[in-house]
């Protein structure tokens, strides 16, 4: 209820207040028009007196305040015209002094004092001085404000500055500068007076109403910067002494706050530069609670973006040592502000090295300083609790991600390792998923393993658990996005010199041998492959070099590679360690190392037989056995035979008869190798076609047991396709008149079904036999071959 | 005598004119009755020349025991009303005993006449020059006539005039040091000075600088004192803060003042002083006086 009251009042006064300055208002226009000038005054001071009111708050009082600066305006263009009033400027400048109150009397004092100036009856400087002087007769703070508003405002076109028609004849623009500057610190006393003097339980009505008023004290400092005459002599000698000096001493939070941004928003980026030290040094000394983080976020902005105008002005920056005057003054104000949360000192720094890495991207151990002093901040702390600090830590992290392309750069900075530490756990991954990004992203290569060693130090969060933090815990999607950056990491480390490709592989691996079960099945793939793709670079070379000193050779490789995957027996996962084995199998046998690849078939074959129980898996497993066997070259007829024995020893155990059958056929390939020198075994492959045949037909007779329907013909056309294809190879064993019994044993097959109401056609035999009958028709050897087929 | 006076009509008229009326400077002078009237002014030590002119209504004749004009310095008190103490009194006769038939025209001078006193309209007493011209009758009763003047005396300027500077205060509240340039002021001069505030504890409103008149009449057990304030004139608004330093210029034109009259023939004396005024906000006022002496420079000419 008080506070409803309190504000009708006031819209109450104001209105009060506005009527009395029209009331005024009307008699003093009819008095100028007049001209008389007894009655003007007399009316003119009445209607001031209405700015003598206490009761408005700054913002309403403004409103009264413009009111009455409209008619002064009328007022002074009265003064200004002699003929008018008959009273020499000399003579009104004492006339006006006679009103009795004192604001009035310096509202008309100021719009004498301008009239005069513009007279140049007296040197602008002593009309200056005096005004500026007699105002402070008013010590309330918001009359006082709102007068030293007025004379700015009238004065601001009379200053005697360079160039205008005020200066000379000892109206210098020093005269200017004084002036304002004792305008500005008079304003300057009053709006902090505010505060003080107001009850403290209405402290934040207050600060907002002063808040309300802080552009009237800013515009000082505006119009120093306006003025042409402050060159940066006057500025750094005279001007910024003399304003810092009034913003340590007022001991305020929001003046110190709101003029130091002043400052740096309306003063050239130059001066900033060029009065570092001073600007800086008057930081520490500030009150504790300023928000100085922001100031000085500021003006490193401001200045780096100075720097990037024009890279003439790095030696300046480099001449006044920018950086170390920054961290210089950053320092001293942490120290000073014993409670400035962590986070405050932390975004300080971030702005210190966004500065840096605009201004002095060449300057790594700039980068570092900043990142050494943070640690030193962080040091002695617990692990960062504060979400709004570990946001800055990341900035400050990801800046130099950002700014260098070459990841490897930042690698270097020996602190960044340690502002990393102090994260988190789950920062710590973020992080590092940021490092990954932004080395994928400029792809660029790490390409030593000492950097390698640093990179994957960084990024350990997602290389292994951390302290405290269990994997049961994460989020699984979460996790696995994680493990495949690491994953696609792997790609981008690479050096053409295989020696220390050789030396990144095994740093790697002794990083995330480390990383437990869960993350192996991600990084060994990648990491096996990336060997793999070592040794492929080292095949041709490995006979050519002689001496045993070569330290990166295949056969070494293999054996890192064999410990490798068998670390994944702990995870257990037996699939990918056998298609790993088998990737190597190949590798070896592309090296001609007979022994290491038969050895990674064993290892395979063990894993099918010990490992993989599941029929599914089987089968895939299987297939790709046969596969891999199938194009190894390697091997002398012995493994061979051994290998192939076995391989097809599985594939007629398998569950299923369908898979047997499929398996069986495929095996067919491990005795035919399409190749020059390929063995080329037909009646081997006879054999299992037939006996895949058979199988095909007990799966057949065993659907109609089962089902009473002996289901489609699908496994002999399968069959018919692969006798088809060794036909076509020239496979002696494999005549066309074994392919007619089959064709006749299919359609047999489909007849009957098709009297048992199955599907008519299956499009797949239909497809073959079109495919025979196109080849009998066109002719040449091959139609020849085909001839006999009758279908 | 009124009442025959009243009866019949004035037998004569009688006027009076100074020799340089022309030239001479009029001032304004308030009479009894609230007119304000143009008078010449004369500062002490003038000669004071003129002509009187007698001139009966015509056809009849003015019989008389002689004529006479006297130059009086009259103090009044008003609590003595129409009693007139003079200071002053000069005679001149002007003609024997005789008949006045036609208009008849008398120089008459008072050379380097000591005026010491200024003419002075105050509270309670008044200080003023007149000529009066007396037709003495013997049973008709005398005719007479009177014309004010003004005197106002001219001072150089002091040789000595310290500035008047003190510091007062009240105790653990409120510590002010204040500056008039001058303790001796002429009329039309502009006091200049400052107040420093050295300690403030108390939440002041307003400053005030007042100009007060301190008017004295009688002696002794009757003295009696009455105080003006001829000026108000404030100084600051709001509340200084420890170690501000607030500007005084007051301009003593626009105001009625007259210079400082001490023991002015042991029956009034008029002294000025500057009051120094702060009310803080419950309206509490604080204050401090000051004598100034107030002097009439002479005009340049």
């Amino acid at each position: 209820m008080m506070i409803s009251n309190g504000i009708e009042d006031e819209e109450k006064w104001l209105a009060e207040g506005i009527a009395g300055i029209q009331h005024n208002a009307f008699y003093l226009h009819r008095a100028l028009d007049a001209n008389n000038l007894r009655e003007a005054l007399k009316y003119s001071a009445q209607l001031l007196s209405e700015l003598r009111t206490s009761k408005l708050s700054p913002h309403k009082y403004y409103e009264l305040y413009m009111r009455a600066f409209d008619e002064l305006r009328r007022l002074e263009m009265f003064f200004k015209d002699e003929d008018r009033h008959g009273c020499s400027i000399i003579d009104l400048y004492e006339l006006v002094q006679h009103a009795g109150n004192v604001l009035p009397r310096l509202y008309l004092l100021c719009t004498v004092g301008s009239v005069y100036i513009k007279s140049k009856e007296a040197p602008a400087k002593d009309v200056l001085k005096d005004l500026v002087e007699m105002c402070r007769a008013v010590q309330h703070p918001i009359r006082g404000l709102f007068l030293r508003s007025y004379l700015a405002q009238v004065s601001r076109d009379k200053l005697p500055d360079i160039g205008s028609e005020y200066e000379g004849e000892g109206d210098t623009v020093m005269d200017a500068v004084e002036f304002v500057l004792q305008n500005f610190t008079e304003m300057n006393k009053l709006w902090v007076r505010m505060q003080q003097q107001g009850p403290l339980r209405e402290k934040e009505k207050l600060e907002k109403e002063r808040n309300e008023l802080r552009d009237l004290v800013g515009k000082n400092l505006h119009v120093l910067s306006q003025i042409e005459g402050v060159d940066l002599e006057i500025y750094r000698d005279t001007v910024l002494p003399r304003v810092l000096e009034q913003i340590v001493n007022c001991k305020d939070e929001l003046a110190q706050y709101y003029l130091m941004d002043c400052i740096i928003q309306v003063f050239p980026d130059e001066y900033h530069l060029q009065t570092l030290e001073t600007l800086l040094g008057a930081c520490p000394q500030l009150q504790p609670t300023v928000d100085l983080k922001t100031v000085l976020s500021r003006l490193m902005e401001r200045l780096s973006n100075y720097a990037a105008s024009s890279p003439e002005l790095l030696p300046e920056f480099l001449q006044v040592e920018a950086f170390s005057k920054l961290s210089n003054a950053i320092g001293k104000v942490i120290e000073a502000q014993v409670d400035m949360p962590i986070v405050g000192a932390i975004t300080l720094y971030v702005s210190l090295l966004s500065f840096t890495l605009r201004v002095h991207p060449d300057r790594l151990d700039y980068v570092d300083q900043v990142l050494g002093a943070c640690v030193k901040i962080l040091s002695g702390k617990a692990k960062l609790e504060d979400s709004k600090a570990t946001k800055q830590v990341v900035a400050l992290l990801s800046a130099p991600l950002d700014k260098y392309d070459d990841i490897v750069t930042a690698l270097t900075l020996s602190n960044y390792p340690r502002v990393m530490d102090h994260l988190d756990a789950g920062t710590n991954k973020v992080m590092a998923m940021v490092i990954i990004r932004s080395i994928m992203k400029n792809k660029t290569f790490v390409s030593t393993s000492d950097k390698v060693e640093v990179l994957f130090e960084l990024i350990k969060g997602l290389i292994k658990d951390l302290e405290g933090i269990s994997t049961d815990d994460l989020d699984e999607e979460d996790f696995n996005e994680e493990q495949n950056s690491v994953a696609c990491l792997m790609h981008i480390l690479y050096n053409d010199d295989p020696e220390e490709m050789l030396k990144i592989i095994c740093t790697v691996w002794k990083h995330i041998m480390t990383g437990g079960p869960k993350r192996l099945s991600f990084t060994v793939p990648p990491l096996v492959f990336s060997a793999l793709k070592l040794v492929r670079r080292l095949q041709g070379q490995d006979g050519d070099v002689a001496g045993e000193e070569v330290p990166a050779t295949p056969r070494k490789i293999f054996q890192l590679l064999n410990q490798i995957i068998e670390s994944l027996s702990v995870v257990p996962s037996p699939e990918l360690a056998l298609r790993l084995y088998l990737q190597c199998a190949e590798a070896a046998n592309d090296c001609d190392l007979e022994p290491v690849a038969y050895d990674f078939f064993t290892q395979a074959f063990v894993l099918y037989e010990e490992e993989i129980a599941d029929s599914k898996a089987q089968v895939t497993a299987i297939h790709l056995i046969i596969g891999t066997l199938q194009r190894m070259n390697v091997f002398g007829v012995e493994n061979r035979d051994t290998l192939t024995h076995k391989a097809t020893g599985y594939s007629a155990k398998l569950l299923k008869k369908p898979d047997q059958c499929r398996a069986v056929y495929a095996c067919s390939h491990l005795f035919w190798v399409d190749d020059q020198d390929g063995i080329k075994d037909g009646e081997r492959v006879l054999l299992c076609l037939k006996r895949s045949l058979r199988i095909a037909n007990a799966a057949q007779q065993m659907a109609n047991v089962t089902r009473g329907s002996s289901g489609p013909v699908t496994l002999f056309v399968e069959i018919l396709n692969k006798y088809l294809y060794y036909f076509e190879k020239g496979n002696p064993q494999i005549t066309a008149s074994v392919i007619q019994g089959l064709v006749d044993l299919i359609k047999n097959e489909m007849q009957s079904e098709s009297a048992t109401g199955g599907p008519a056609s299956d499009p797949f035999f239909t497809s073959t036999l079109r495919y025979i009958q196109f080849q009998k028709q066109k002719g040449g050897a091959m139609g020849e071959k085909y001839e006999p087929i009758k279908l | 005598m009124n009442f025959i006076i009243g009866a019949f009509k004035p037998a004569c008229h009688i006027s009076i004119t100074f020799s340089d009326a022309k030239s001479r400077k009029q001032v304004p002078l308030k009479k009894e009755n609230g007119q304000t009237i143009m008078v010449p002014l004369f500062q002490s030590q003038e000669n004071i020349t003129g002509k009187i002119s007698v001139e009966p209504i015509s056809g009849k004749k003015v019989e008389h025991n002689g004529i006479k004009v006297e130059l009086l310095g009259q103090i009044e008190m008003y609590f003595d009303k129409g009693n007139f103490y003079d200071f002053t009194s000069l005679v001149r006769e002007l003609d024997v005993p005789g008949e006045i038939y036609e208009r008849k025209t008398f120089p008459f001078e008072f050379s380097t006449v000591e005026m010491p006193y200024e003419t002075y309209n105050g509270v309670n007493v008044r200080l003023r020059y007149v000529l009066k011209v007396t037709i003495s009758r013997g049973y008709a009763g005398s005719i007479t006539e009177y014309q004010d003047f003004v005197v106002r005396n001219y001072s150089p300027p002091p040789s000595i005039n310290n500035s008047i500077k003190m510091e007062v205060g009240i105790e653990d509240c409120l510590h002010i040091e204040f500056e008039y340039n001058k303790s001796k002021y002429h009329l039309k001069d502009v006091i200049l000075g400052k107040i420093y505030f050295l300690l403030v504890r108390i939440k002041i409103k307003n400053m005030d600088l007042e100009i007060r008149r301190r008017e004295s009449t009688g002696s002794g057990p009757n003295t009696h004192v009455e105080t003006e304030t001829l000026a108000k004139f404030e100084l600051m608004d709001g509340a200084p803060v420890r170690g501000e330093s607030i500007p005084i210029r007051l301009f003593l034109s626009p105001y009625e003042l007259t210079p400082t009259y001490r023991n002015i023939n042991n029956k009034f004396s008029v002294k000025y002083y500057l009051n120094l005024v702060l009310v803080d906000e419950e309206d509490r006022r604080y204050f401090k006086q000051q004598e100034i002496t107030m002097y009439r420079l002479g005009e340049t000419s």
